[in-house]
């Protein structure tokens, strides 16, 4: 009911406020636009904002982290996840982990663990050694593998896809038919 | 082994579910609505989100959304947002996202439309129009008689 027919007449409208906080992720601050009646202004300061009176004037307000917390507490606390990616390399020829990066699997579960209902995409990679068709064959064997561990830790396959992009998306450039372990890898980004 | 490679990649590419979602709840908390067109749906982690839908929180609700681009959006209590436009294309980035908060409180975190090309993300009020140039923000519409 109350979703429905709700126009956004200029006059005499529900006043709002805008404000930027730097990101929880890196503290980046950055930018937007904010537009009411005829005003415009762009707000690109940490706890900048602006409040738009119900004329569509705007006028300036002095946030901290403090009242942003105060107000918008319950607000942030669901806010979800950042999507997070990770990258695990395989021993040259196979869908095997290399051990580092076995190690490194650790963490990308740990990760997994506290999200709810991940969405995940392994894309998988092979260095030039070897024809198209071969490293086609291959990349994708190795994203499957990486579902099927991530499946065996009771992560519903359907929430996983798989993907091989073969040898055409190298990380580090190099001829073909070269063995270079920094491409023989996966992209893990889950979300 | 080559076999269940071969299931395993027609099993990753059914995801019919999937194919009309723009979006994922990801956190629902307390009384959490959709309203799609003339039905009203509970929402709950996992229910997926399409251009239209409006999602409605109660008084003692709070929800958290992912979106395809990877923007982060939550509403608190008592508020009302409408995805009124959302589109994106994987491999180009290029997108168009309109929400419309229409009532209550949201914070947001802008994804790799806005990264290809900034103020693709756009979050109405009743009195106003913000574009989105990076990357966290809040918006709060006052409740009425304040």
């Amino acid at each position: 009911m109350l979703a429905a027919g709700c126009a956004a007449p200029p006059k005499a409208a529900a006043p709002s406020l805008f404000v930027v906080i730097p990101s929880s992720a890196d503290g980046h601050v950055g930018k937007i636009v904010v537009t009411g009646g005829n005003d415009t202004r762009v707000i690109d300061t940490a706890y900048g904002a602006q409040r738009v009176d119900a004329n569509g004037s705007l006028v300036p307000v002095k946030m901290t982290a403090d009242t942003v917390r105060q107000d918008f507490g319950t607000t942030l606390a669901a806010l979800p996840g950042f999507p997070a990616s990770f990258m695990l390399y395989f021993l040259e020829g196979k869908d095997e982990l290399t051990p580092e990066s076995k190690a490194e699997l650790q963490k990308v579960f740990a990760e997994l663990r506290k999200r709810p209902l991940p969405d995940i995409a392994v894309i998988g990679h092979t260095d030039t050694v070897g024809g198209l068709a071969y490293n086609d064959r291959l990349s994708l064997a190795r994203a499957e593998r990486m579902r099927e561990m991530m499946a065996g830790m009771g992560i519903p396959a359907e929430r996983i896809q798989a993907a091989g992009r073969g040898k055409r998306e190298l990380l580090v450039p190099t001829d073909d038919n070269m063995a270079e372990p920094r491409n023989r890898r996966v992209e893990i980004s889950v979300r | 082994m080559r076999s269940a490679l071969i299931l395993a990649t027609a099993l990753g590419l059914a995801l019919p579910a999937l194919a009309n979602d723009v979006g994922l709840v990801k956190v629902a908390k307390g009384n959490v609505e959709i309203q799609r067109g003339s039905d009203r749906i509970p929402a709950k982690v996992g229910t997926g989100l399409r251009a239209s839908d409006v999602i409605v929180t109660g008084a003692d609700g709070s929800a958290g959304v992912t979106f395809t681009d990877n923007s982060l959006v939550s509403v608190g209590p008592n508020s009302v947002f409408a995805i009124d436009k959302y589109s994106f294309d994987s491999t180009t980035h290029v997108g168009e996202f309109e929400g419309n908060l229409k009532q209550g409180r949201l914070a947001a975190v802008s994804g790799k439309m806005v990264k290809q090309s900034p103020e693709s993300m756009k979050i109405r009020t009743p009195s106003a129009i913000m574009g989105v140039r990076g990357t966290e923000f809040l918006v709060q519409v006052d409740e009425p008689g304040k």
